[in-house]
Order: structure tokens, then C-alpha cells, then sequence
């Protein structure tokens, strides 16, 4: 039995205020979510606990107390008051995983500013893009990414500074300037920005079917879920060794790498390093870890190198493994049974709904392959994809609706309250995934509802990747689709049509690919690129790209009777 | 004929994959995959470009994160294809 107890019990009983409660969320007026990672923990006498150890590629090892955490949080949030940045500024982390990374996440918050994480993968166009949209004012960034910085900054005038941490021993250019989390000073007492729990707090951009992608905005009372959740859902406490594997670029890594460990007083651990399954074991191994939260790609290719690798390893350390990002296949979990002996635990959420929403539980039958029940406090259910009128039949897909309302959801699209208002019908939140349930009340993803690809458990638009592709030089016309992948559950496809002139040959698709992954991200990066004379169209123009992605998947292609040409 | 090909693979890993701040300097034994600077999505480019270079098609199965973890690696893969 987890910490949940009988999940029957809470979702019958549940109301946000036990979490409230038992965060003693608004005591003495406080709401702002950074007080709850670190100081209040010191404030329990918790002070001397280890927060988190940090280990680098090449096994070097730093490890802070949620003191440090306090303290060094302080330190951002202060230099950030005296570069003369204000609350609600929005401040963006781009930067690779290291301390200062996670770190300066709650420096942000206690000055009031609202954090922009970004993926340091992200190339020039992306980041550009992002910073654009939000009118970003400063970025912390490193000297490995700086230079990407430079070459939009004269299109950003909102930007105001750029900061690089750890910035060595160079010359930096001008406007630039060098921080050290170290060296700074540390100042004796922070006034934390008194925050009102609807004042905003995270912006996380994600990607939709059409236009540029958009910044979910959310506010400090998202914490009352992310606190509960991390607890039921993940099964965490305070006595837990936790690794999120996700970057805090994106939502899972700030939800659950930051806000959910942190507010429940757990010792986490964050490995900055790329994929390797051997890593992964002996890091597990080595810091005993016992609670496991990663994503269905990174299991798959775990399943790739086999048991035998799991073999050579003591992980019986392991109490509690979870799983984001996208459907989670039984073969998986059936897999994770044999290698570790427990079953991966799959939990369904996304960006906007800033905290897990269906999930299985400890304590409650798994059915390999189904997301689970939703979590107390959640109204979820499926709805008509027409009608917006909820199913009642067990079995039948349709569209995942929420009853807004819990604490994380986000509050609108930055700059964009037409799309915001766009994703509300009826009175539900519409998720933009179809589902089943079933008889049980689990449920089963199908897939999603619109153009977005879902390629190892990142959003990809493909209207981003379409116009990147059309500044490539020898491209004239471009479609972006996911095709299937037995890792990344859908990689990039793209259909170019080439101007006169150029040859469409392995040099050219290389040139192409490489383009797309420097200026956007390795994610969005098409991993096949099929050269074409057109693009099938409707007779208004637009791309049809359900028809591409419909070749690519076997599927039925349809009504074609508004196509153009093909 | 295989140091030429080492040398190859190294300066296509620097153009392509690090950024011109980056201060990390790539040998033969430098992990790729591991270290970050090749990520997994990213894998696929690097695998193009040898089956181009090199006129040859690696099957996804032998396409293994460890198989390009290094310089090193590579040669041993490519091995398997007669390219040494």
C-alpha cells in the first residue's frame, strides 16, 4: 500500500484543501511555491537534509542541502533584484543540467519574476521564437549556448541581459554578463516576493498543429497538485532516493525534477549526461535510488540492450517505477517486470495541466497498456468529437475532457487568450488526446486528435518544422507528418519539393536534416525526408497532411475529394 | 587508411554537433552518445552520414547507442561493413 491508501477512498473524499493542509499552503500569507521547495523544509528543521545530489558525465559530484537551497536560491533571486529585474519580468533558463539550472528556478520565483524554462538542445530559430513571444528580459545561459543567443539578440529588444553562468576565463561580448553561483554574495535575509497564489508563475511553451508554439502560463498555487501528486501518484517521501530523468526545459522536469520532490522534503538525484543503459544502472546502483520516474522512450531502449544488462546490477533498491510522456506499451511494462521486478507505473498529463491527472496507483491493479484512473480531484472523461456530449459507453473513443479547476491548470496562453478560450467546450477541458474507458473506469489512449507529433514524449508542431524547412535553400514546398518508431513511439517525417536546380539525393537529405536540428531541436529534426514533385493540397491550398500521415501509418486515407492533385 | 577515417568522423562530430563556444575537445575515445554530445534523436544524422560516406546501410539493430558511443565505436562498426 502507498502512500494513496485506498484509491477508491480518496477520489470518493478528495478536496484540494488536504493538500493545502498539509503544506500549510497560505500561512502567514505566504503563497509563494519557492518558500515551499526549501525554506519552509529549513523552517521544519530539515535544513541539514541533502535536496539534491548533482553527478556529471564523468562521475564528478556535487550535493546541496535544502540550506543550500535556501541560501543559493536567495542569491539569484537578489542579483536578479539588483540587475534591476521585477516581479513578473519573464526570466528564461536555458542552460544544461546543472545545479545552477534547478537552482535558479526557485531563485526566479522568490523575486517575483515568472520562469521561462527552455530545452538547451533548442537551436537559434526555437529559442528565438520563445523569447519573442514572451518578451523574455534577461536568460541565464552557459558558454556552451551562448553563441546561439548572439545571433538573435538584435530581434529580441526586450531582452535586456543575458547572463552566463560559469562563463570562464574568455572575454564575453558586450551586454553580457558573468555570473557565479558561488561567488556571489550571499545575502543574510531575502524578502520573498509576496506572490498572491494566482500570480504567475511558470511558462512553458508547447507546441499545437498550427501557428508558432504557445507559453502555458502557470501560477504559484499549481503547487497544492504538484505537492499531492508527487506524493500519491510518484509514491515519494521524504526518506526516498528520487530520479526524474526528464530536463526541466520541459514540464515533467520542472513539475516533478523541482516543484514535487522538493515541496515533499525528498533527496533527489540528477545525472547530466546523455542515454547510456550501463550509466543508468550503475547510477541507480550507486545512490540506492528508490523511486524512478522516466519516460516510455527511455524504457524502450533499456529493452533494446536487454535484461541481461539489468542483471549485472543490484537494483534491488528499486520500490517504485513511473512513466510520462506518452502511452506506455504493455509490452513495456510487462518487460520492466522481468528486468526489475515491479511494473512500470504509467501516468498521463501534459503541459497544461501543469500536474498528473490519470495514473495507476501503488496498491491498485495495473492493466498493462491503460493510463489508469484519474486522480482525486480530477473529472475526467471522454467526450463525442463532434459533439462535445460526454460517452457513457464503455469502449467507445472519443476526446479526454477535464472539469477545469485544479490547482495546476494552466491559465492561459501567453498572448494568446483565443486559443486559450479555443481548447474549452462545453464547459470540459479538451485534452486534444482520444481515449477510451472502460467498463473499470481505466483508460486507454488511442491517440491524438490533431497534427501534433508525439516523438519521445516531446510535442513537436508541425507547422514549426515546415516553415524552418522552407528557409532551407533548396526547398520550395514542405509538409512535416510523425511516422511510426518502435523507440520514440513517432519520429519527423518530411515531404519537400525541391527548386529547380537541385538534386534530390543522400547529400541533400543530410544537408536538410542537419539544417532543421540546428535551427529547431534534434526532436523536431525529420529522421526521413521523402523528396516529392508536390504536395498534396486541398483546392483552398492547404497541405494535406492527414493524407501523408494516414500513408505512413497504414491507415485509411479517406474522403480525397478536395485534393488538388495528389 | 583507418586513421584517415577516425579523423574523418572526428571533424564531422565538431562541425556538426558542438557549438563553437563549446570548450570540449573530441578524441577517438571521447564518449558521444553518453556525454551528450551526440543525443539519441541526433544518432540518426551521424548514421547517415557514415552509410553516405561510406556507401553502406547500418540496419537499425546495430544502430545501438553503444555501437556510436565513440570514435572508437564507429570503427568497430564499420568493421562489419568492410570499412577499416
Amino acid at each position: 500500500m502507498g502512500n494513496i491508501g485506498s484509491y477508491e477512498e480518496k477520489y470518493k473524499n478528495f478536496n484540494w484543501k488536504i493538500s493545502e493542509q498539509e503544506l500549510e499552503y497560505g500561512k502567514d500569507g505566504m503563497y509563494n511555491l519557492a518558500y515551499y521547495c526549501c525554506d519552509r523544509i529549513c523552517e521544519k528543521g530539515n535544513g541539514e537534509k541533502l535536496a539534491f545530489l548533482w553527478e556529471g558525465f564523468k562521475g564528478e559530484e556535487k550535493k546541496f542541502t535544502y540550506q543550500d537551497l535556501s541560501v543559493y536560491s536567495n542569491v539569484f533571486a537578489k542579483y536578479l533584484q539588483d540587475l534591476g529585474l521585477k516581479p513578473e519580468d519573464r526570466i528564461c533558463l536555458f542552460m544544461e543540467r546543472i545545479p545552477e539550472l534547478f537552482i535558479s528556478f526557485l531563485g526566479v520565483l522568490k523575486m517575483g519574476g515568472i520562469v521561462q524554462p527552455l530545452f538547451s538542445a533548442f537551436g537559434e530559430d526555437a529559442l528565438f521564437t520563445r523569447l519573442e513571444d514572451a518578451g523574455t528580459k534577461a536568460i541565464f545561459t552557459t558558454r556552451k549556448h551562448v553563441r546561439k543567443i548572439r545571433r538573435i539578440r538584435d530581434k529580441l529588444p526586450d531582452l535586456a541581459k543575458v547572463i552566463v553562468v560559469n562563463a570562464g576565463d574568455k572575454p564575453l561580448e558586450k551586454d553580457e554578463v558573468a555570473f557565479s553561483m558561488e561567488d556571489a554574495p550571499k545575502p543574510e535575509n531575502f524578502e520573498l516576493y509576496k506572490a498572491n497564489p494566482e500570480a504567475p508563475s511558470v511558462l512553458h511553451y508547447t507546441s499545437g498543429t498550427t501557428g508558432k508554439p504557445k507559453g502555458a502560463q502557470h501560477v504559484h498555487a499549481s503547487i497544492i497538485a504538484q505537492y499531492i501528486t508527487a506524493k500519491w501518484a510518484l509514491d515519494i517521501s521524504p526518506d526516498d532516493i528520487y530520479w526524474c530523468t526528464a530536463d526541466p526545459g520541459w514540464v515533467t522536469g520542472t513539475s516533478y525534477g523541482i516543484i514535487g520532490p522538493w515541496s515533499n522534503g525528498t533527496t533527489q538525484v540528477i545525472l547530466d549526461s546523455g542515454f547510456s543503459s550501463a550509466k543508468w544502472y550503475q547510477f541507480i546502483e550507486k545512490h540506492k535510488i528508490t523511486v524512478w520516474y522516466t519516460a516510455p522512450t527511455a524504457i524502450r531502449l533499456l529493452m533494446k540492450d536487454g535484461t541481461d544488462a539489468v542483471k549485472k546490477h543490484d537494483l534491488s533498491c528499486l520500490r517504485h517505477l513511473i512513466s510520462v510522456g506518452e502511452p506506455l506499451n504493455a509490452e513495456a511494462v510487462i518487460w520492466s517486470k522481468e528486468a526489475f521486478g515491479k511494473p512500470f507505473y504509467d501516468s498521463y498529463w501534459q503541459t497544461e495541466t501543469g500536474a498528473i491527472v490519470i495514473t495507476n496507483y501503488p496498491g491498485m491493479e495495473i492493466k498493462p497498456g491503460s493510463m489508469g484512473k484519474p486522480f482525486p480531484g480530477i473529472k475526467a472523461i471522454v467526450v463525442d468529437q463532434k459533439t462535445f456530449e460526454p460517452i457513457t459507453t464503455p469502449g467507445t473513443v472519443g476526446l479526454i475532457a477535464l472539469q477545469p479547476g485544479w490547482p495546476a491548470m494552466f491559465r492561459t496562453y501567453w498572448n494568446n487568450k483565443e486559443m486559450y478560450d479555443s481548447k474549452f467546450k462545453k464547459g470540459w477541458y479538451i485534452c486534444g488526446d482520444r481515449s477510451s474507458i472502460d467498463d473499470e473506469g481505466y483508460f486507454w489512449f488511442v491517440g491524438r486528435d490533431d497534427d501534433v507529433i508525439n516523438t519521445g514524449g516531446h510535442l513537436v508542431g508541425p507547422f514549426e518544422i515546415e516553415s524552418a524547412l522552407l528557409e532551407h535553400e533548396a526547398i520550395v514546398e514542405s509538409a512535416a507528418v510523425g511516422k511510426p518508431d518502435p523507440v520514440n513511439m513517432e519520429v519527423v517525417k518530411a515531404f519537400v519539393a525541391l527548386k529547380p536546380g537541385f538534386k534530390p539525393d543522400a547529400d541533400l537529405e543530410l544537408s536538410i536534416i542537419n539544417f532543421i536540428r540546428k535551427k529547431l531541436s534534434p526532436l523536431a529534426m525529420p529522421q526521413e525526408i521523402e523528396f516529392v514533385k508536390s504536395l498534396p493540397k486541398t483546392r483552398s491550398g492547404k497541405i494535406m497532411r492527414r493524407l501523408l500521415r494516414a500513408k505512413e501509418w497504414g491507415e485509411e486515407i479517406g474522403d480525397t475529394s478536395t485534393l488538388e492533385d495528389d | 587508411m583507418s586513421e584517415e577515417i577516425k579523423k574523418l568522423i572526428i571533424e564531422y562530430v565538431e562541425k556538426e554537433y558542438l557549438e563553437e563556444e563549446d570548450e570540449q575537445d573530441v578524441d577517438e575515445n571521447t564518449p558521444l552518445i553518453s556525454s551528450g554530445i551526440v543525443d539519441s534523436f541526433s544518432m540518426v544524422s551521424l548514421k547517415m552520414f557514415l552509410e553516405k560516406k561510406f556507401d553502406i546501410k547500418i540496419p537499425d539493430e546495430k544502430a545501438t547507442t553503444e555501437a556510436f558511443d565513440s570514435v572508437n565505436n564507429i570503427m568497430e562498426l564499420l568493421k562489419e561493413f568492410n570499412v577499416s
